[in-house]
């Protein structure tokens, strides 16, 4: 067994992360040191070859009062996913069966497992059920909250088309980092295209625990989505105005 | 031209070299996302038996088929017939043969370097084995100077890479100094900033620049910010030693990094004039990486091992002191696990080395793609028997800015003691002469050797 590594001063921890040697020079990393690594590298591999799991999701949006339905890309499964970014981005085939009549909206609200379902099972039925609680209040007719399978942040674009929504939002895992594998991005298109450029989208990222609170997070998306709705442009064009103060600062 | 094939009573054709290239190219998924990839081992292998028939010769029409792109121009305008002529009646097959010839030397190769086009590079790589890739790059030598002298033979350096995830200057100093503690930054102190404003690329090159002067060392430091903020921030004054700039193997690709070779051109001239390098230094610093050109959607049917030896093209262009591929960065649709990430590590180190440039590597994974330590170490112990002019290193690993796992400088000193690989002699003299990796000497603790610099106020 090998000594506990020492523990870095309190003044270095607050001003970075980075795995710092503290204890002797010169050696191998040692084996605390290595396994801890290790461990932290399982944990982002796990959240990365992780499923959603649709029953905890669905009972806990059921107790929410939020209706869902699932849906899957056209990669099919986790491998194809990772390999085929291209196929992420496409519903498959039975898509607009499962989304036809639930149409139009205003806003599409998506919770796709993107690269972390962990992230998902985590936070990602109280994000959304904060966010709809705030748009219902502006007023703003919702889709059920669609679960998306093998999902990358464009084929919420291809969804919101079939929803005949002006307004996607679309939550889902990030790409684990070694010290989070747990941060979920949401990802937020007004008149969404099937080619919107990233340029296009507005988004939030770091929701987690140890980031940014859940709650905080819904309450930017709905200030973004009051923006988007009133200026009629989303992504790089609407943070451009916001920053000039063109757009006054929307009150949800 | 067609090329064909007859194997085991099946035709195998290719409607031209382009296409003839890319089914020849080892198993990668970035091909295959792209639709570029043979349709399984039979084609692959059927490509590159007429691959290696194909003569050297052929490679000098423009492969890539795409009228008016610069970067094809540019290597029509760097080939030099006369150092081509070695090798100018050969094939593909036969090139590769000379190169692994006991009696070709290294100096026989590096002669060769502008007489040889990135295709014909590419094309070589694709039928040789990882232990060619090898045996070849390390007959070659490749030195660049600046402070420091890197590339020598037998020598292996170092980019100690400090990131931050919001570019704190204490926070970088306290990476760049955990780094330098453990003999790591040889080749340059480069921090990839996390904005890309001016201001904060000025204040990070005055921090990098207050730890290389106030601490003496001989290397030099790089904010690897956009080609256009180092433009700017050279006017203001800041102090700069090299200009950094992601580059690829296409015009549309650079337009996709938003970079022209006028762009290059201005930022090379500019760091020249600023006079901080001895008469001769090379002063810019280029990343690549396969996969960057069909990211941007600019890979104009072309397979990404030969898009990635076309940037090579770009970046000698300014006779870098250093560039290195991203290898295992660019995400697994391009590269998807260890087997991947290692062959094209290897190729493209082969690539870069053939075409004169002083080649490194980041040897790195994300966490999406199926690899892990284990695979770094593998590719790094690969790298160094290769004679890889650098190698890129964070603290532990892991990179807390981009959030994807580099060399730690512990795998560095692994490399070092293992296979006897010492850094640039100006920079091995400076360690010394602090006590760095000499037993019985206790050095400072990071807090301590943060206290003692003076950094720039925030």
């Amino acid at each position: 067994m090998s000594a506990k590594p020492p523990t870095p001063p309190a003044e270095i921890r607050a001003l970075t992360e980075a795995r710092l040697t503290f204890g002797r020079r010169g050696s191998a990393v040692d084996t605390a040191g290595a396994l801890a690594f290790a461990l932290d590298h399982a944990r982002a591999r796990a959240a990365v070859e992780a499923e959603l799991d649709l029953p905890t999701l669905a009972a806990a949006l059921d107790r929410m009062g939020l209706a869902h339905r699932v849906v899957t890309s056209a990669a099919g499964d986790r491998s194809g996913f990772i390999r085929r970014p291209d196929l992420g981005r496409r519903l498959r085939e039975d898509g607009a069966a499962t989304l036809a009549g639930l149409g139009p909206v205003d806003v599409a609200l998506v919770l796709g497992d993107g690269l972390s379902a962990t992230a998902v099972a985590l936070n990602g039925a109280a994000f959304v059920a904060d966010l709809a609680a705030r748009l219902d209040r502006m007023c703003l007719r919702l889709s059920p909250v669609i679960l998306a399978r093998q999902a990358r942040v464009a084929l919420g674009d291809k969804i919101a088309l079939a929803l005949q929504a002006t307004t996607v939002v679309m939550a889902l895992g990030e790409r684990p980092g070694l010290s989070a594998a747990d941060s979920l991005g949401v990802y937020i298109t007004h008149l969404p295209r099937p080619d919107t450029a990233d340029s296009g989208r507005n988004c939030i990222s770091n929701i987690r625990e140890a980031g940014l609170p859940v709650t905080e997070a819904a309450g930017q998306a709905a200030q973004l989505i009051a923006a988007m709705r009133a200026s009629g442009q989303s992504g790089v064009a609407l943070s451009r105005a916001l920053a000039s103060g063109a757009l006054p600062p929307a009150r949800p | 031209m067609p090329y064909r094939i007859d194997l085991n009573a099946t035709r195998y054709s290719f409607p031209s070299l382009k296409v003839l290239l890319a089914r020849a190219s080892p198993e990668r998924s970035g091909d295959a996302l792209a639709g570029l990839a043979a349709d399984g081992p039979l084609r692959r292998i059927a490509a590159q038996h007429v691959l290696a028939d194909v003569p050297l010769s052929d490679f000098l029409s423009d492969v890539m088929e795409v009228d008016g792109d610069g970067v094809t121009a540019l290597i029509a305008g760097q080939h030099d017939r006369t150092a081509f002529a070695p090798v100018a009646a050969l094939t593909v097959g036969g090139f590769r043969d000379w190169l692994l010839d006991p009696a070709t030397t290294g100096a026989d190769i590096a002669g060769l370097a502008w007489g040889l086009t990135p295709e014909m590079v590419a094309a070589v790589s694709k039928i040789m084995r990882a232990q060619d890739l090898i045996a070849v790059a390390a007959k070659v030598e490749v030195v660049t100077r600046f402070r420091s002298t890197l590339g020598l033979k037998g020598r292996l350096s170092t980019r100690n890479q400090p990131n931050h995830p919001t570019d704190d200057s204490q926070g970088i100093a306290l990476s760049a100094l955990d780094g330098l503690l453990m003999g790591a930054g040889d080749a340059v102190i480069g921090v990839n900033p996390a904005t890309d404003s001016l201001p904060d690329y000025i204040r990070i090159c005055e921090v990098l620049d207050a730890i290389r002067s106030q601490l003496a060392i001989p290397t030099q430091t790089c904010c690897l910010g956009h080609v256009t903020t180092a433009l700017a921030a050279m006017e203001a004054g800041a102090p700069v030693d090299l200009v950094f700039q992601s580059v690829a193997g296409s015009d549309k690709a650079n337009a996709g990094f938003g970079v022209t070779l006028a762009t290059l051109d201005e930022a090379a001239e500019a760091v020249a004039a600023l006079g901080r390098a001895p008469k001769g230094a090379n002063l810019m610093y280029f990343e690549t990486g396969q996969g960057a050109a069909l990211s941007a959607d600019a890979h104009h049917g072309m397979d990404q091992q030969t898009m990635e030896a076309r940037a090579y093209a770009v970046a000698r262009r300014y006779r870098p002191l250093l560039v290195n591929t991203v290898v295992g960065f660019i995400g697994p649709e391009y590269l998807a696990d260890g087997k991947q990430i290692t062959r094209a590590g290897l190729e493209d180190h082969f690539c870069g080395k053939l075409l004169g440039l002083p080649m490194g590597v980041d040897v790195c994974y994300t966490n999406h793609a199926w690899a892990d330590q284990d695979d770094l170490d593998i590719l790094l112990t690969a790298l160094a028997a290769a004679g890889v002019n650098f190698v890129i290193t964070v603290p532990g690993g892991d990179d807390i800015m981009l959030n994807y796992q580099s060399l730690s400088f512990h795998d560095a000193s692994y490399i070092r003691r293992t296979l006897g690989k010492p850094p640039a002699p100006e920079f091995a003299e400076w360690i010394a002469a602090n006590g760095i990796g000499t037993p019985g000497v206790t050095l400072p603790t990071l807090d301590a050797a943060l206290g003692q610099l003076r950094l720039p106020a925030a």
